[in-house]
């Protein structure tokens, strides 16, 4: 039996601090009776002798100073796991919520996981087709790589984010992904449409989905996205799945976070925004990867919302800094009615380098993908300068590069959402478009690639 | 051993009473676990610790062992070719210990002690030794020979002295000094915050060869010189760094990854052992030394790392090698600073970070030189430190890029922009410096060619009247320009694309030497000369543009380096000679 405290002396924000304390550790969890026998959790975050300050993870809403019971369990939060967890549906505490029974657990994992010996990791070098141009052309993705989507409210993140669940799969290989989904802090009609969609491609049965919504209490944020990467460990891992994990949204994770620090009265770093933000969010991007001799994989896409589309927010700034790279979603090119709006030149793949080429996509992928880049650079520097002079004021080469803008956003990017491309249409829609350009400019691409691909019959 | 008590454990900080006596900067260790702290803070009898490993489970009443010595690493044979984290703890020893995840309270040796190496004395027995001197030698890779020197302080005649194979635990030497007996063995104790002393710092005079273009044509470090690499998320820090890692000719390389991706490392460590050094072919893994604690392993020990890797840099310089130490990143070691700074509740400094942050950069930073070692033969060592800062958004503003320009003295911006373009590597040619061009012009001059100074400036003052003409440009239009304008925005574009864009993945361009960097930028700029004297004997200006040889200047970076002499040169002629051919047809 634990021993059951009534010495709460302060109940500020998220916090409850607990004071004549005995034999209490650092993370340990905490059980909080509030004067109607409802049950919470919560964490230590600051032990003295004297106090504990706890984190309530369900808030502290209803919560009393005198008649509140506080028991310390003596271990950290934990998540049971076993093959039974496959498709089911919890809550951001790990509760199921789809009015199943609660999973009998093989093994209880502690949710704060530990850092993957890097002498450990696998380098991720497999290719992912996700079926849409402007990612596995561009930026494509790899087994093991974490790449979040940038996005902003009102951009069809989610949409993207499913397609991807869908379309996903390493060529040559018949597996399927299994897919893990947290939601932190969504609306119910976001979590609805994944579900759905989930259930009426089939996808729901290898999926698990962890769900914290909008009108839940912000403090579970912090647990839901570690559950979600336990029990995507746990898969990968222990039962050598390919794992694709989606998490939105961490703008509300981050905001959670920030809410705590500023309940602790810490000295805030940018915006407000608690000086650890980075190692907060590193210890659970870092969880993706590939260990040396396991079957398994976990690849990691965050998604979060820029408030006002700034990627130097620090919830943008921090992540990019972590992540292999980025997926970035453009207002403007959503406003021409481009889906995928993706904005490829801010957007970034770390580790394509690894994935594609001979063997892997195809031989010239590399140089084509260099090559459209640059080209397209170009088009929009053209595409402004036609703003302020004139399209009259063009030279006859930007031209050339104007129409190549327009054309590459309408054909290369712009697809259909049940639309799955192979990365052989990708490339060769990248060459009908290069083909644009006259083959002296195209200084990026090899000439045995250019002799076997280039044709100006065009 | 004396033991204080935790009163109070709050993340990587813990406090503890009864610690009268402990001193600043000791090891302690913490709780039934044993993990690893380093007391930062001393107020009457309670100590403030930073503690290495996750807290997570360590309370009041847990026992803290006073160490009562500094925090510290074990320099000796063994070194190379391992991987560390933080504080010096061999990670394939963790792993294979502890298996794919790192635990806490792991102890290990940083060094093995069980392996047998094979010395060579290089002195005999009644020999006079000061400190530094050599005693020998054992091969540790066939890229280093690692020196086994008196150990600062300590001077003598020999008593003894062995020769053949042993572990470094056994005494190599015995040497009598006046007061004592002095038992060396193969390796040294040193604590990470001090610096190894030496005679006497000179100044840096000799490049350090990178194979990067635009790192050693327009802003070159020189060896035992200082840089720094800002740059916002995805301009291509890393690439820089590792890159360096890999073609940077000092002897022997030290790579801090502090706080940032695992996947990087494994990257580095799947890739080395499969590149050859250029300069002498064998696997570059034999000439590095990494210190790995990824942006997930504990904060505090991320603090320690850029320290536990400078001392192993000064070890090896002193042993009289040209050593290049790069940090990736410093940003992340100042955020760990900060977070322990915040817990102590200090009175924040800019942006959060303490007031003491540019102090101690600048004492980081200053550990790089090229220097006269201790020891008799006074020989010379070079240690050249290369840090990346990941300020936010790529605001150089920023504290941590603010204080470390102020100290070191070349300084490569990575612009957003450029990388955005694909442009590699995203070095802005215009906010970017290097103090050590009048040093080393001397060097080249020597080295390489006459006139490379002069070449180099030429292609600077193309670059930079090529920004003032596209000012122009954008305002009044490309036709307001002159035709010798306008072949000046062709040449800058050439150098540009043709020279300073350079492909770390392509087998032939990742890797330029020096000499044919002068050649290939000598040719641009004859293009470049000759085409404006066609201009003024009435050649027009599409002519000049549309000549073949273009294309095959666009296409030198990839001759291959053993051809080099000839590959490129032949374009050189080949512009000479479409040139004459022009002029015979128009003129």
């Amino acid at each position: 039996m634990h021993k059951e405290y009534l010495t709460v002396t302060n109940i500020v924000g998220p916090l409850v601090i607990v004071e004549k304390i005995e034999d209490v550790k650092y993370g340990e969890l905490v059980e909080i009776e509030a004067s109607g026998g409802s049950l919470r959790r919560g964490e230590v975050l600051d032990i003295s002798t004297e106090r504990a300050v706890v984190q309530v993870f369900e808030g502290t809403t209803g919560l009393d100073i005198n008649k509140s019971k506080v028991r310390f369990l003596g271990r950290s939060q934990k998540l049971g796991v076993s093959e039974e967890i496959m498709g089911r549906i919890f809550d951001g505490s790990g509760n199921p919520k789809d009015g199943g029974p609660e999973i009998i657990a093989k093994k209880r994992l502690d949710i704060n996981g530990s850092p993957i010996n890097p002498q450990a990791r696998d380098y991720p070098s497999e290719f992912i087709q996700t079926g849409i141009s402007s990612i596995d052309g561009m930026n494509p993705l790899v087994r093991g790589q974490k790449l979040p989507i940038f996005s902003g409210s009102g951009l069809p993140h989610p949409r993207i984010a499913a397609q991807i669940a869908r379309q996903a799969k390493v060529l040559g290989k018949e597996e399927k992904f299994a897919v893990v989904f947290g939601g932190m802090g969504i609306t119910f009609e976001e979590a609805n449409f994944f579900i759905e969609d989930f259930r009426d491609t089939g996808a729901l049965e290898r999926s698990v989905v962890f769900l914290n919504l909008a009108n839940e209490p912000p403090i579970e944020r912090i647990a839901t996205p570690r559950l979600a990467l336990t029990c995507a460990e746990y898969l990968a891992f222990d039962l050598g799945m390919h794992v694709l994990v989606i998490l939105v949204d961490y703008t509300f994770y981050a905001e959670a976070l920030r809410e705590i620090s500023a309940a602790r009265k810490e000295i805030p770093g940018r915006r407000g925004y608690p000086g650890y933000l980075y190692t907060d969010l590193a210890s659970m991007y870092e969880r993706a990867g590939r260990i040396k001799g396991k079957r398994g994989s976990i690849t990691y896409i965050p998604i979060l919302t820029m408030p006002e589309d700034d990627k130097t927010h620090p919830i943008a700034d921090l992540t990019g800094y972590i992540t292999e790279g980025q997926i970035m979603l453009s207002r403007e090119i959503h406003r021409k009615g481009i889906y995928p709006p993706i904005d490829v030149l801010p957007s970034l793949s770390r580790l394509k380098d690894k994935g594609i080429g001979k063997g892997k996509t195809r031989e010239d992928h590399a140089d084509v993908l260099n090559q459209l880049f640059a080209c397209y650079a170009r088009g929009k520097e053209a595409r402004e300068l036609a703003l302020i002079l004139g399209e009259a004021a063009l030279s006859d080469m930007d031209r050339i590069y104007l129409d190549f803008a327009d054309r590459y956003e309408n054909e290369f990017v712009r697809q259909g959402e049940t639309e799955s491309r192979s990365i052989e249409e990708t490339l060769d829609l990248g060459w009908k478009l290069l083909c644009m350009v006259p083959r002296a400019e195209l200084k990026r691409i090899g000439t045995e690639f250019l002799d076997k691909y280039y044709s100006d019959k065009q | 051993m004396k033991e204080g008590k935790i009163i109070r454990t709050a993340g990587p900080l813990v406090i503890a009473s009864e610690c009268l006596g402990a001193k600043m900067y000791d090891m302690v260790r913490i709780g039934e676990l044993g993990l690893i702290g380093e007391i930062i803070e001393l107020r009457e009898d309670k100590a403030f610790i930073q503690v290495y490993e996750d807290t997570t489970g360590i309370g009041p009443g847990e026992p803290v062992v006073l160490t009562g010595e500094p925090l510290s690493v074990e320099l000796g044979p063994g070194l190379i070719r391992s991987v560390f984290d933080g504080i010096q703890r061999p990670l394939d020893v963790i792993r294979a210990k502890e298996g794919d995840f790192i635990t806490r309270g792991i102890q290990v040796p940083p060094l093995d002690r069980k392996r047998k190496w094979d010395f060579k004395p290089a002195v005999k027995k009644g020999q006079v030794v000061k400190e530094g001197d050599f005693l020998g030698e054992i091969e540790e890779t066939p890229l280093i020979k690692h020196k086994i020197m008196v150990p600062p302080g300590k001077e003598g005649r020999i008593e003894e002295i062995k020769k053949g194979k042993m572990t470094i635990e056994e005494t190599a030497a015995v040497i009598k000094g006046k007061e004592a007996e002095y038992r060396i063995r193969l390796f040294q104790v040193w604590p990470v915050r001090r610096n190894r002393r030496v005679k006497e710092r000179k100044m840096p005079v000799n490049p350090l060869s990178t194979g990067q273009r635009v790192l050693d044509t327009l802003f070159p470090l020189a060896k035992g010189g200082t840089a720094c690499v800002p740059g916002p998320f995805g301009s291509g820090k890393t690439v820089v760094q590792h890159q360096l890692a890999k073609w940077s000719d000092a002897q022997l390389i030290v790579f801090v990854a502090c706080g940032e991706r695992g996947n990087e490392v494994a990257d580095l460590l799947l890739s080395f052992p499969e590149l050859k050094d250029p300069s002498t072919g064998r696997p570059l893994m034999e000439r590095t030394i990494i210190i790995a604690n990824t942006s997930n392993m504990p904060v505090a020990a991320r603090e320690a790392s850029i320290y536990t890797g400078m001392t192993i840099a000064e070890y090896f310089r002193d042993m009289g090698y040209s050593v290049a130490l790069m940090a990736d990143s410093s940003s992340r070691w100042a955020e760990a600073l900060r977070e322990i700074s915040g817990r102590m509740e200090e009175m924040p400094g800019e942006e959060g970070y303490p007031a003491y942050l540019a102090s101690r950069l600048a004492e980081f930073y200053e550990r790089a030189g090229r220097v006269v070692c201790l020891g008799s033969d006074r020989r010379e060592g070079a240690l050249s430190v290369i840090g990346a800062v990941s300020p936010p958004g790529g605001d150089l503003s920023d504290p941590v890029v603010q204080a470390t320009l102020k100290v070191v003295k070349v300084f490569w911006a990575l612009d957003d922009k450029l990388a955005n373009e694909r442009h590699f590597p995203a070095i802005n040619w215009q906010n970017s410096y290097s103090l050590y061009v009048e040093h080393i012009k001397n060097h080249w001059k020597e080295e390489t060619a006459e006139d490379f100074p002069e070449i180099r400036q030429e292609a600077m003052r193309l670059l930079e009247e090529e920004s003032e003409l596209l000012e122009i440009a954008r305002l009044v239009g490309v036709e307001s320009l002159s035709d010798s304008e306008r072949l000046v925005l062709e040449s800058a574009k050439s150098i540009r694309e043709d020279f300073l864009h350079q492909n770390a993945f392509h087998p032939q361009d990742t890797y330029t030497s020096l000499r044919k960097q002068y050649l290939m930028l000598r040719t641009i700029v004859h293009f470049h000369n000759l085409g404006i004297k066609a201009l003024k004997d009435g050649i027009n200006l599409e002519d000049i543009l549309s000549l073949g040889v273009r294309e095959q200047i666009s296409k030198m970076k990839f001759i291959p380096e053993k051809a080099e002499g000839l590959g490129v040169h032949d374009t050189f002629i080949e512009v000479d000679k479409e040139f004459k051919e022009l002029i015979k047809k128009k003129g």
